[in-house]
């Protein structure tokens, strides 16, 4: 019997370019004749642009060109908002590539230079003068959404962008003023800056005589680009190439096609030369997507023996400047529809009011919406906890919804696939060791040693989706994904994706796949992506779907193949194709294991197609379009254990734990790694990072020496452990895995902070929760 | 004006800007773009070359300081097309995924492990401070520089 492959933690193969730094990420591709592109950024949030001249920088050495968005005219349309969300007032104000009259956020572009190497056109950006008249500014989205705020829009009436509703109030409302308990707090989930360590970058080069646009650019999701770039400058689909190289990380932020893309695009068509653009990371801080920012006032109802009753929210979700690619849908469809967790509660109401604000737009960042509503949910719990005085861990497992294998309808309408959150949170609880680290938290009290446990019991819904169900909530496009397995004469694999990853290991994960479903040795299979001429169409890389969803459809391509070459094989070797068995890549005769054909020998003889069965073409080939039935729901427990420093506020990470259930594992370091680092992002918003804007809507943390990133001595070594339960739905299991650590270990880490300061009867600090800020909690609690 | 480097032991004689920083030297005059750029700050460490054998940040530094001085970039770490055991140490440790960071915690922590065979776990998270990691958790990565720190403590 040979080992599977499938469950193997095999070293990845894409590793070889990346450590010996022969990887090509887009900033470190050249083409002869490239021009630098640089923007010219408002350094006002809110201002009338009264005029600009570019005369100077025009005639600068080296320098080609200067455009305003007066140049661009109708050469470029505005940059479309792609989620649409039904039944919510929905407006969609403009967004051009350049500011048109008026700048809504500090980094709106308002001019292009061109010149021949980056640093003239830093340079010559630096010389552009514009004149502006200030406008009043506001940066808080509930403030933003009041009579008499600022207006960013004419035509958005309290910059309200959309109210989006979610529930029946009259029922929730009943709920809550019949149940024993209610408990209910202001949260601020803080603005995060997403930081892929690669920023952003875009390269264009135009042929006039095919009149064909190539696109290189730092993008999770090429097919949706391309798509959006054809629409914004007028050229065809099929005449716009978008290349997605190497990617360096990107969290949700290289989802959107932001006014950068399109401009590059623009000139480089104007002027016939390539034209490259490269963010510096000052910019990245002030241009691209940033996270979360929501003011959320949460309630949560319950019976006074634990059993939890309803939750309900009010949410002013910041949008920025202007609406991000899929920024409607984040604080909404991705938010609300997680209301009721792992939890067996039948009362869930949410109105989500999205707000324009003199800010960077926010869209999606690893978890989108979910660890928003994760933590307000693991926050309410804490509280009913202890307002009820019940462990936590008890007032958790007395609500958990028992273990189900095929569909489980919750309050939100969503219908869970598969989970037993019980054992998960028992794993857990065990691991931890729980009762014994009670014991040794009160030990330590009396000690004036302050120990907290923090726990999270979570289930999200991800490997994006239906497509039936995206276009019933208004997003513009499809979630289906497509892939072809194509094998060569000499039996080597390529596989082509329309999805793109950019560093999840994908092309390993995938590979195994293959790998598994058809006997060929990993090493023989290449998964192409990130080209959207090489690669069928695909959806992209993002909210958890490239496993379950590309995945699905290259296990059922490589099921077509393999029974091809069970017909195949059999007429090969002139037996009933019922007496052929597979056995780990060989197509045998049953009863005579000698007589076998292998899976590469079978290529072969398909392409060379000298004997092939009655009615079966030649080639070995075979593609799948793969729309879900479902989302998958991974979930599991995440357990945190800090001490506080009551003289300085500092907080010490003492151990983390994760259990979580993504179903089977295909390649387990894998998955521990997008674990640790998902961990990591979701720990770092609870004790770190946070987005400061001033009054007049300047970014304060605009580098990464007023952004505090994790480091690595914030950490201990993680404790992971997994439970494994299949989704039912899906052709191999799977579920996705790459935003759960993010999802659950913000509300786990904070909770068991509050744990810690339980004794000083602090009963809440703002995010993140810093040395200074719990220092001033425990002084003035 | 003329600057006079030795990269990867070869020697690059060229006429730059006298502003060219280091890592633009690197990466366009001599198209060696393993080194990375982060951030505009020296904090991510994703541009950390080796000069004259200490790890420092190519950002920081202009490409005229390097004059008369040898330069190691990730391209030249391996020998003879044999991984440095640093670089197989993030291969079999999972310790790197979207890989931007990489050539900069390579040669960040080759040279830390050089100076301190042995170091332990506490110290090896120390030392990552002037490198910045957003897919890992840094988890696998301080696995991996332990595994190259043990091993070269016991060569010793």
């Amino acid at each position: 019997m040979s080992t599977r492959i499938f469950g193997s933690g095999i070293k990845r193969r894409e590793d070889p370019r990346l450590i010996t730094g022969e990887a090509r990420y887009t900033d470190d591709i050249k083409l002869p004749g490239v021009l630098h592109m640089a923007v010219v950024r408002s350094p006002y949030a809110h201002a009338n642009i009264v005029s600009i001249d570019s005369s100077a920088a025009a005639a600068m050495d080296g320098v080609v060109a200067a455009y305003t968005s007066e140049d661009i005219g109708d050469g470029l349309a505005g940059l479309p908002t792609a989620w649409l969300i039904p039944d919510s007032d929905l407006k969609t104000p403009e967004h051009p590539a350049l500011a048109k009259g008026k700048v809504r956020y500090v980094g709106d572009g308002v001019a292009i230079v061109l010149a021949e190497d980056r640093y003239t056109a830093q340079d010559a950006a630096d010389a552009v003068e514009v004149e502006y008249e200030e406008l009043p500014v506001v940066v808080d989205p509930e403030a933003a959404a009041q009579d008499g705020a600022p207006q960013l829009f004419d035509d958005v009436e309290n910059n309200i962008a959309f109210t989006w509703v979610m529930g029946d109030k009259t029922a929730s409302d009943g709920v809550f003023n019949t149940a024993d308990v209610v408990v209910r707090d202001k949260i601020v989930q803080q603005r995060l800056l997403p930081t892929a360590m690669e920023p952003r970058s875009a390269m264009a080069q135009y042929n006039p005589a095919t009149q064909e646009l190539t696109l290189w650019c730092t993008s999770q999701n090429p097919h949706i680009h391309r798509f959006i770039i054809s629409a914004v400058t007028g050229l065809n689909e099929n005449k716009v190439r978008v290349i997605a190289p190497e990617v360096g990380g990107g969290f949700g932020s290289k989802i959107p096609c932001y006014p950068d893309e399109a401009l590059v695009s623009w000139a480089a068509i104007k002027l016939g030369q390539p034209v490259k653009w490269t963010e510096t990371r000052s910019e990245n801080y002030q241009i691209t997507i940033h996270g979360r920012d929501h003011i959320q006032y949460v309630e949560m109802a319950a019976n006074r023996d634990g059993k939890l009753l309803g939750v309900r929210a009010t949410v002013y979700a910041g949008m920025g400047g202007y609406l991000s690619t899929a920024a409607p849908g984040i604080p909404t469809i991705l938010h609300g529809l997680l209301y009721v967790g792992p939890y067996t509660m039948d009362s869930v109401y949410c109105e989500s009011i999205g707000v324009m604000t003199n800010a960077t737009p926010t869209d999606a960042y690893r978890g989108a919406g979910r660890p928003e509503a994760t933590f307000l949910l693991e926050r309410m719990v804490d509280m009913v906890a202890k307002r009820i005085d019940m462990d936590p861990a008890e007032l958790r497992r007395k609500n958990l919804i028992p273990a189900f294998e095929d569909g489980y309808e919750v309050a939100t309408t969503l219908i869970y696939d598969s989970g037993d959150y019980p054992a998960a949170f028992e794993k857990a609880i065990g691991i931890a060791g729980y009762d014994d680290f009670r014991r040794e938290q009160a030990e330590a009290r009396a000690e004036g040693r302050y120990l907290g446990i923090g726990i999270t019991a979570y289930t999200e819904m991800c490997g994006l989706g239906p497509s039936q169900v995206a276009g019933a909530v208004g997003f513009q496009g499809g979630l289906w994904e497509s892939a072809t397995v194509r094998v060569t004469p000499t039996g080597k694999v390529q596989a082509l994706i329309g999805a793109s990853p950019h560093g999840q290991g994908s092309e390993t994960t995938l590979a195994q796949i293959i790998g598994d479903e058809l006997g060929f040795p990993v090493d023989d299979i290449e998964v192409i992506h990130g080209d959207t001429t090489e690669t069928p169409m695909g959806w992209g890389t993002y909210g958890s779907r490239t496993t379950p969803v590309t995945g699905a459809a290259l296990a059922e391509a490589s099921r077509k193949l393999k029974e091809k070459a069970r017909v195949l094989a059999a007429h090969l070797m002139e037996a009933a194709v019922e007496d052929i068995e597979y056995d780990d890549g060989k197509f045998l005769v049953k009863g005579s294991p000698d007589n076998f054909q292998s899976i590469q020998d079978v290529a072969l003889m398909a392409h060379l197609a000298w004997n092939m069965p009655e009615g079966m073409d030649p080639g070995f080939e075979e593609s799948q379009f793969y729309d879900p039935p479902n989302f998958v729901y991974p979930f599991g427990t995440h357990i945190a254990i800090v001490e506080v420093d009551a003289n300085t506020g500092d907080i010490e990470l003492k151990r983390y734990i994760a259990v979580d259930d993504c179903g089977p594992q295909i390649n387990p370091e894998i998955v521990a790694g997008q674990i640790h680092g998902g961990v990591v992002q979701g720990i770092a918003q609870a004790l770190c990072e946070g987005v400061i804007y001033d009054d007049s809507g300047q970014l304060l943390t605009g580098t990464m020496m007023d952004y505090t990133m994790p480091r690595a001595d914030m950490f201990p070594n993680f404790e992971l452990g997994e439970t494994v339960t299949p989704s039912p739905h899906h052709p191999i299991g799977v579920k996705g895995v790459g935003e759960t650590g993010t999802i659950a270990s913000t509300p786990t880490v904070y909770n068991a902070v509050l744990d810690a300061l339980s004794p000083f009867g602090v009963e809440g600090i703002d995010m993140p929760m810093t040395p200074a800020k719990v220092w001033q909690a425990i002084q003035s609690a | 004006m003329q600057i006079s480097v030795t990269v990867n032991g070869v020697v690059q004689e060229r006429d730059v800007d006298p502003r060219t920083l280091l890592v633009h030297f690197l990466r366009e005059e001599l198209d060696l773009t393993g080194t990375k750029i982060g951030c505009d700050t020296s904090q991510c460490g994703a541009c950390t070359v080796h000069l004259d054998g200490k790890a420092l940040k190519s950002c920081t530094l202009l490409a005229a300081q390097a004059d008369g001085a040898n330069v190691a970039t990730i391209e030249g770490l391996a020998v003879d097309g044999e991984h440095h055991p640093m670089q197989t140490a993030f291969w079999e440790n999972h310790g790197l995924q979207c890989g931007y960071c990489t050539p900069g915690m390579i040669m960040a922590t080759t040279a830390f492990v050089k100076d301190n065979p042995g170091a332990s776990e506490e110290a090896i998270r120390h030392n990552l401070e002037g490198n910045i990691c957003r897919c890992t958790g840094y988890h696998n990565i301080v696995k991996a520089v332990k595994q190259v720190a043990d091993a070269a403590a016991g060569g010793d």
